[in-house]
């Protein structure tokens, strides 16, 4: 049996995003679509207040543990309108942050696929939050974001309805859009 | 066990083409058909359901749509009794009534168990249809029993529907159908909207498949597209047959007083929850149109056509009410609901390791790895009009050249 998959010669952008190695990627996963099963992990640790730091490293793919040669940190606190120090953005920010790391990224390889010459890419986020949810003030106000608005101002080597086309297509194959878009199962347990 | 050179499995339009050509190479062969010709149209369609594509593109080998009305759109009658007719001027060996039970391989060749008695053949081509089976979702267990549910197989019109709003889930040419005319007897009804095709029936004063057409990309062969498994697995665009070649999309159902919802994922509590990623899917809808529009006026203006048709226009974009629900509570009078979520192929039948891991069957071009055996209809197989009427012809005169020389290698 063969089922031809083409693949096109990268074309001459470089956005600096190795997109024969993922397509390379999803043509043996194709083989071998167990060693598809990801687990990505971090821990939290209480610093003070509502200060805390969390630290990433190792994660689970490929059918292997996968570590890093390094671990990250990051902190989150809450501003001085919640009572509290500040010494790092709130939870939510970092949320909005990891959304538009992930369309960005997707932005730029969809871009290197499409053979399209980034220049510059700059996502402006803002989020609506009725904090009258997490006071407790009103059942009836959720606890997160009403709604989630992105700007993106992007230069590149593409007319307006092709560049519109690598936000659109970011957002369908990205995981942290997924996840804020669509609801997901939370176990939790203690001790 | 009866015995013909080759046994087809099918006598809808792909069956009869693939059946028309094998008697033109003189191939004896058998068309087995689990009830009459063109049994799909015939028994798992709605009521009102028209052809998608216009009556002159109803054509098959040495046979062709001669009525007065080539810009119409087939009613289910209608398609039944061009395929009927189809199989009688080409006196197809149809055994009618021929359900097939088992399919495996012998040493040169396979047997065929039928409701009928057993068949051998030496070459088999499985033309028994794309849409078998309505596919549903899994979450679809976690609908409470007192709403109804139902396929578009089911469905045949508003009346037949139990009291009550209707949840139609999917917006492809099913879900946007059924929405249109359950709307339209008065119901309200809220429509769930994943990935979707917008197209509009016609454009610069052509039907969208004359266009199609036109400009080859009803030709374009399977090998030349480079993600041919995300062609075919498309959803189907947004078209509906009507005499007034009406155009409908979430704009129009909109002012027809559909309500919106996103992707639907998860039901439990008597709470239908729904995705917040319908404005994209909305937007990949109306940038992929554009696209497709871009192609046609990029065509009209090389050919130097522009004078022969109207100037090239755009639609308003897809609007979408930032005030979308993420969830619906189904207490609030919604009565059934209809899984417009897709169609699948039945295979179960088929006792030869040719599926994968989904259960769909591999094959290149329609051949299939096992020696001797053919697949036809299936979306995209060999072109993008595969899965059409139109797309019968060219396909079936591949795959009979090809099994033709199998079947001379073989003897040799």
């Amino acid at each position: 049996m063969t089922m031809t998959t083409t693949i096109s010669p990268v074309a001459k952008a470089d956005n600096g995003v190795n997109v024969s190695a993922l397509l390379s990627a999803r043509q043996a996963l194709e083989q071998a679509p167990q060693a598809a099963q990801f687990k990505w992990r971090a821990s939290c640790a209480w610093l003070n207040g509502t200060h805390s730091r969390s630290v990433i490293g190792n994660f689970f793919g490929l059918g292997a543990e996968q570590s890093r040669n390094k671990t990250f940190t990051v902190e989150a606190d809450h501003p001085q309108v919640f009572a509290s120090e500040d010494n790092a953005p709130t939870p939510v920010e970092l949320v909005l942050s990891g959304l538009a790391s992930c369309l960005t990224a997707g932005v730029a390889a969809v871009a290197q696929r499409r053979g399209i010459q980034l220049h510059s890419v700059k996502a402006t986020l803002e989020a609506d939050m009725d904090i009258q949810g997490i006071l407790g003030m009103d059942d009836e106000v959720r606890n997160g974001f009403g709604a989630i608005r992105i700007h993106f101002d992007i230069q590149a080597n593409a007319t307006e309805d092709e560049i519109k086309a690598l936000v659109a297509q970011s957002q369908k194959r990205s995981a942290v859009f997924d996840i804020i878009t669509n609801p997901t199962s939370v176990f939790v347990t203690v001790n | 066990m009866k015995f013909a050179t080759t046994v087809i499995i099918g006598a809808g339009q792909s069956g009869l083409a693939m059946s028309r050509h094998l008697t033109d190479r003189s191939i004896d062969h058998v068309v087995l058909e689990r009830g009459e010709v063109a049994n799909s149209w015939r028994t798992e369609r709605w009521d009102s359901l028209r052809l998608l594509t216009p009556n002159w593109q109803s054509r098959l080998p040495g046979y062709a749509y001669q009525g007065d009305d080539p810009d119409g759109f087939m009613s289910m009658p209608e398609v039944v009794r061009f395929l009927q007719r189809y199989a009688e001027v080409s006196n197809a060996p149809v055994e009618t009534g021929t359900l097939v039970t088992r399919v495996w391989p012998l040493d040169a060749g396979y047997a065929v168990s039928t409701n009928q008695g057993a068949w051998r053949c030496r070459a088999l081509v499985i033309a028994s249809g794309a849409c078998n089976i309505a596919a549903t979702p899994s979450l679809s267990a976690g609908l409470p029993h007192e709403v109804a549910s139902l396929t578009p197989m089911q469905y045949r019109n508003p009346d037949l529907l139990p009291e009550g709003g209707v949840m139609i889930v999917g917006a492809s040419a099913s879900g946007i159908q059924l929405a249109r005319e359950i709307r339209a007897s008065g119901r309200r009804v809220v429509l769930s909207v994943g990935e979707h095709v917008r197209m509009p029936r016609t454009y610069r004063g052509r039907d969208i498949q004359w266009w199609m057409d036109a400009i080859g990309a009803m030709d374009v062969r399977y090998d030349a597209i480079e993600d041919i498994e995300r062609a075919r697995h498309l959803p189907s665009p947004q078209l509906v047959g009507t005499a007034e070649r009406e155009t409908i999309d979430l704009n129009s159902l909109r002012k027809a007083g559909v309500e919106f919802m996103g992707r639907l994922v998860g039901l439990n509590d008597g709470k239908a929850h729904f995705s917040g990623s319908l404005a994209n899917f909305c937007a990949l809808a109306d940038l992929k149109m554009n696209r497709l529009l871009a192609s046609i006026d990029e065509w009209v203006s090389s050919s130097g056509l522009a004078d022969r048709f109207p100037a090239p226009q755009r639609y308003q974009p897809t609007v979408v009410d930032p005030q979308t629900k993420l969830s619906l509570d189904l207490n609030d009078g919604i009565g059934t609901f209809i899984w417009a979520t897709g169609y699948r192929a039945d295979y179960s039948w088929l006792d030869v390791p040719v599926l994968d891991r989904k259960g769909r069957i591999r094959h290149d071009g329609g051949v299939i790895s096992a020696p001797g055996m053919y697949v036809m209809g299936l979306p995209f197989m060999r072109r993008r009009k595969s899965s059409f009427i139109d797309g019968a012809g060219d396909d079936a005169a591949d795959l009979a050249a090809h099994l033709s020389l199998g079947l001379t290698r073989a003897a040799a």
